[in-house]
């Protein structure tokens, strides 16, 4: 090879390419839908078992998606009083309650100006289909608080189309800071019980002082109050992989 | 309305009319009331008749939806929602625009007419 001077150029080598091993990067994102997690208490596991061999074959049958609360979802229930006999509600999910076969998730759409809540149960043989129209975690449990919020962060047009996403990619979390009505609100949520991060609290520093009256930082070191889930989940969620699979 | 606690509907409760009637729209410095719940308990849920203090008027209408949390499955509305209705059952109104939950058409019989002028279920 010889440069544009006429001088012959040092050798280069030419650029290795880079592998990447798609197989052993991907780490195998485990989803336990959290109604599976028996609540802690006395009961006989037995009972659990029961309901978890109960839940799994529904699951086999009807497919309940991953998601989390934060999500955009439309459901399709039968219902003998509507046209056509079924009922579509498109909602994001502010809670998601219950354990074992009454686990249920409440849905919050704002209709006409009219802010509409339904609570379905998750394991119902009434619903058709659940959908997952939006992928998206918020930084709260529990979005309660949306129904004191201006109603334009509750609103969501029933025809949404689903917003399409990679699979083997993380779960984005919405770091939205949600904008509330004037005060009375139906709970105090500047309050450190409700421990909420998504709303902007406009709000001057004196009541922000005073509400930190009622906090109660010695409930984190309570030991009666743990509850530690990763074992049981584990052997959990190895039963159920292993019955989803076959 | 901007009571803070839950409830269905009784005696005394702020409601909202959800038609497009006259009585219902116009404004007034009190609030419509409550004043008797056509049931064997005094409390009222959706499909219950009321009887509404408006304008200095009585007059009947039917609840079509509360802020108290009901069976699953059923919508729950933020606000206390009623429809203005005659002694015989018809509507005063020409349309509802708020969503109407769907068990109301299992009562087709008497309320086929205030579901005749609905727009949206839910």
């Amino acid at each position: 090879r010889i440069n544009s001077d006429g001088k012959p150029a040092k050798f280069q080598p030419p650029p290795k390419p880079v592998i990447i091993d798609k197989q052993k990067q991907r780490e195998e994102r485990r989803f336990l839908s959290p109604e599976f997690i028996p609540p802690r208490g006395r009961t006989d596991p037995l009972k659990f078992y029961i309901e978890r061999k109960d839940m799994i074959q529904r699951r086999k049958v009807f497919n309940i998606p991953e998601f989390y609360v934060g999500h955009i979802l439309a459901v399709t229930t039968a219902d003998p009083y509507a046209n056509e006999k079924t009922n579509r509600f498109v909602g994001i999910c502010i809670q998601r309650g219950g354990k074992g076969l009454g686990a249920t998730f409440v849905l919050r759409n704002v209709i006409e100006d009219q802010g509409v809540e339904i609570c379905y149960e998750l394991y119902s043989p009434r619903i058709q289909a659940i959908e997952v129209l939006k992928l998206e975690k918020r930084l709260d449990d529990n979005l309660m608080y949306l129904r004191d919020a201006l109603p334009e962060y509750s609103t969501f047009d029933m025809n949404m189309k689903p917003v399409s996403r990679l699979e083997h990619e993380e779960i984005p979390v919405n770091k939205l800071q949600v904008r509330m009505k004037p005060k009375p609100w139906s709970k105090r949520w500047e309050r450190p019980k409700y421990n909420v991060k998504g709303i902007k609290f406009e709000l001057p520093e004196k009541k922000m002082k005073e509400a930190q009256k009622w906090s109660r930082p010695w409930l984190e070191f309570d030991m009666l109050r743990e509850y530690d889930t990763s074992k049981i989940e584990e052997k959990i969620w190895k039963e159920v992989s292993e019955e989803l699979k076959k | 309305s901007i009571t803070g606690a839950c409830g269905a509907i009784q005696k005394l409760t702020r409601v909202r009319v959800v038609d497009n009637s006259s009585l219902g729209n116009t404004p007034y410095h009190r609030p419509p009331k409550c004043i008797h719940v056509y049931n064997k308990t005094g409390v009222g849920k959706v499909g219950d008749t009321i009887l509404l203090a408006i304008k200095g008027e009585k007059k009947k209408a039917l609840i079509v939806g509360h802020k108290m949390p009901g069976p699953t499955m059923t919508p729950r509305f933020d606000s206390n929602n009623v429809v203005l209705i005659e002694d015989n059952g018809n509507p005063i109104g020409t349309r509802i625009k708020t969503p109407i939950p769907y068990i109301l058409r299992q009562r087709e019989g008497e309320f086929s007419k205030v579901l005749a002028i609905a727009r949206n279920f839910v």
